[in-house]
């Protein structure tokens, strides 16, 4: 059985098919690659996975079950967590403090136990400490635990985005171009690091990427949106070379 | 040094650094309360300070509660006024129907609970609608609640008798009740006889436990909830974390506490009426938060002593008070949040901080 499983996915924004009978399937542990032009519903079409948009159609399935027309929340418990084009990070609060909000429904105490600062509060924050602490490492943040998350430079935010998906302990990963506005050296940085995720933590990753080499080199099946779209999907080598992908999109 | 460690060493670093934050404003209370006990002991204070004692451990709280709103959470509240005022009703009802029948402290202490727990109800009603809704509608409406509850408020009556609690909301005569019955709440003219129970020294302990309540809950899962929630929503709402819950969580812990200031407000004056519970209070409020820091308690406590002592302290110069008491906004704002001032902040924080530090860091 699939991870996840998507079947004629289709949302309208008033006249505009932003993404239209869009199928999907990816096994446990695959490195996928969602690619195509600007304005292609690559975006689209985390925010319908993620519950940020309804579809008009279409049914998600994640690991056998129907997640479609959830919320945002109900969906991120489910077992999906994502990154964001535009970087989402919780900017006044330090880099730690980012991750361990991440591990907020894995690691519970109350309100209650806080404020009395209960043995179990002490208890909790450790752990929490310790773990988040692990998955900085991964991300080499760990020096900038306290950091404020604000203030960490651009390609740092984007690891750190990773780093607080990650502690929600999610069964697919979904990365909205993770390697924009890095440079080669981060980007091949980068690459190592998602491949490391993936072994390390037994993920599956679906991506958005722009950058045709991080796709070639780590991603093993493609998906090429065009006008919300699919103009071909398959393993990646041979996507690449179908003359209508290298057309619409690789050749401009 | 390895790597295991290392980890340790920033973790301990980043809690020392947040207890400190937190002992700073408790050792602040502390010593502000010794001074004025020695100044009382001695004689060396003014009947008019004296007198200012409780009404400013009322104002330190209600800015700390709304901190927890504004600074905290992020949502803007423009009706605390309207908090208070149930904490004070409600604690001086409850104050006047039991009476001699109880000891004062114990009933002290039961009426702090009853203001709370209402203003705490009051802010979950009012929390539940408002704050599914994306946007600025707290603002709006706080300021609507606060104003209703007042002019609710100044046409109740209410009365006890042997048959129980008697309500009205057009006159006394209403009331219907036995000769011997009692009027508690008598309209316009509010609740009379409440019992004098608000020193300085309880109004120091309510400040503590409102900064227990405040420093801890931001401190710990739940408010870090509430900070991701203020930050990023979509954000928050991606990582799983119920984001009207945590609202809800932070809007209706501050009622709950502005009810306490009620509380200390309504047991300092023989008569309790809605007058000082107007939105002029309520942005009162805010501007001791907005010009302390917002999110920094204690910035909003000095900015509350102040700013509520000062135009006391002013009276003498008659006409001139509200013009010097304009111009010490000005330079306390400017004090506050010059970019010079921040830095230099910043940069002593640092000093204190490293020193404090570098036994433990010692070996790095
Ligand atoms: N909420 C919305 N309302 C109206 N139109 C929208 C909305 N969200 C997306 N669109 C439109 O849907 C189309 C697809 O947008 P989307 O952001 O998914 O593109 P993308 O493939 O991620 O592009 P890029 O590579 O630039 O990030 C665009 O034309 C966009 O304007
Ligand atoms: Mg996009």
């Amino acid at each position: 059985m699939a991870m996840l499983d998507v079947t004629k996915l289709s949302i309208s924004f008033g006249g505009l098919h932003a993404v239209d009978d869009f199928n999907l399937n990816i096994e446990k542990g695959e490195l996928y690659g969602l690619i195509g032009p600007n304005g292609a519903g690559k975006t689209t079409v985390f925010n319908l996975l993620t519950g940020v948009y309804k579809p008009t159609e279409g049914i998600i399935r994640l690991d056998g079950k129907d997640i479609t027309g959830k919320s945002t929340i109900e969906i991120n418990r489910a077992g999906i967590a994502r990154t964001f084009q535009n970087i989402r990070l919780f900017k006044d609060m330090p880099v730690l403090d980012n991750v361990k909000a991440g591990f907020h429904n894995h690691y519970k105490y109350s309100a209650l136990t806080g404020i009395l600062r209960l043995p179990r509060y002490r208890e909790i924050e450790n752990t929490m400490d310790e773990r988040s602490m692990d998955i900085l490492k991964v991300f080499d943040l760990d020096k900038e635990a306290d950091l404020m998350a604000g203030n960490l430079p651009y390609g740092k935010q984007r690891k750190l985005e990773i780093a607080r998906a990650l502690a929600t302990e999610p069964k697919l990963l979904l990365l909205d171009e993770p390697a924009a506005g890095m440079n080669p050296n981060e980007t091949a940085e980068l690459m190592e690091t998602i491949r490391f995720v993936r072994d390390e933590f037994d993920m599956t990753i679906l991506l958005i990427e722009h950058d045709m080499k991080l796709v070639a080199g780590i991603c093993e099946k493609l998906t090429v949106l065009n006008f919300g779209r699919t103009l071909a999907q398959g393993v990646t080598s041979e996507v690449l070379s179908d003359p209508a992908v290298i057309a619409a999109y690789l050749g401009e | 040094m390895n790597e295991k460690q290392n980890n340790h060493e920033i973790i301990r670093r980043m809690r020392r650094k947040s207890l400190r934050n937190s002992l700073l404003n408790y050792g602040i209370v502390i010593v502000v309360f010794a001074i004025m006990q020695t100044m009382i002991a001695t004689g060396h204070i003014s009947s008019l300070l004296k007198g200012l004692l409780v009404p400013l451990c009322v104002y330190v709280i209600a800015a700390l509660s709304l901190n927890l709103v504004v600074g905290i959470s992020g949502e803007l509240s423009l009706g605390h006024a309207g908090f208070m005022c149930i904490g004070a009703y409600t604690s001086a009802f409850f104050s006047n129907v039991v009476g001699d029948s109880m000891p004062d402290l114990p009933r002290f202490i039961l009426a702090i609970l009853v203001g709370a727990v209402f203003a705490g109800i009051f802010g979950i009603l009012i929390g539940i609608p408002v704050l599914r809704l994306k946007g600025d509608y707290l603002a709006i409406v706080t300021l609507a609640f606060g104003e209703i509850i007042k002019n609710l408020l100044n046409v109740l009556y209410v009365g006890v008798d042997s048959h129980g609690l008697h309500f009205s909301t057009t006159s006394a005569m209403d009331l219907n009740m036995e000769p011997t019955g009692r009027q508690i709440v008598k309209g316009a003219l509010g609740i009379s006889g409440t019992p004098k129970n608000s020193t300085f020294t309880i109004g120091v302990v309510l400040i503590i436990i409102t900064l227990i309540v405040v420093q801890n809950l931001v401190n710990s899962r739940s408010g870090r909830a509430i900070m991701s929630t203020r930050d990023n929503r979509i954000a928050a709402e991606s990582i799983g974390i119920p984001v009207t819950k945590y609202k809800l969580l932070a809007f209706s812990v501050s009622a709950s506490l502005a009810g306490v200031a009620g509380v200390l407000y309504a047991h300092n004056l023989a008569t309790l009426n809605t007058k000082k519970f107007d939105y002029n209070t309520s942005i009162l409020i805010l501007v001791f938060v907005v010009l302390g820091g917002i999110g920094n308690m204690t910035g909003s406590m000095i900015a509350a002593v102040i700013l509520t002592a000062l135009p006391e302290m002013l009276r003498f110069l008659n006409n001139y008070r509200m013009l010097i008491y304009a111009i010490v906004l000005i330079v306390i704002m400017l004090f506050n949040w010059a970019p010079a001032s921040l830095d230099f902040r910043s940069r002593m924080r640092e000093r204190l901080w490293k020193k404090h530090g570098s036994d433990a860091e010692g070996g790095r």
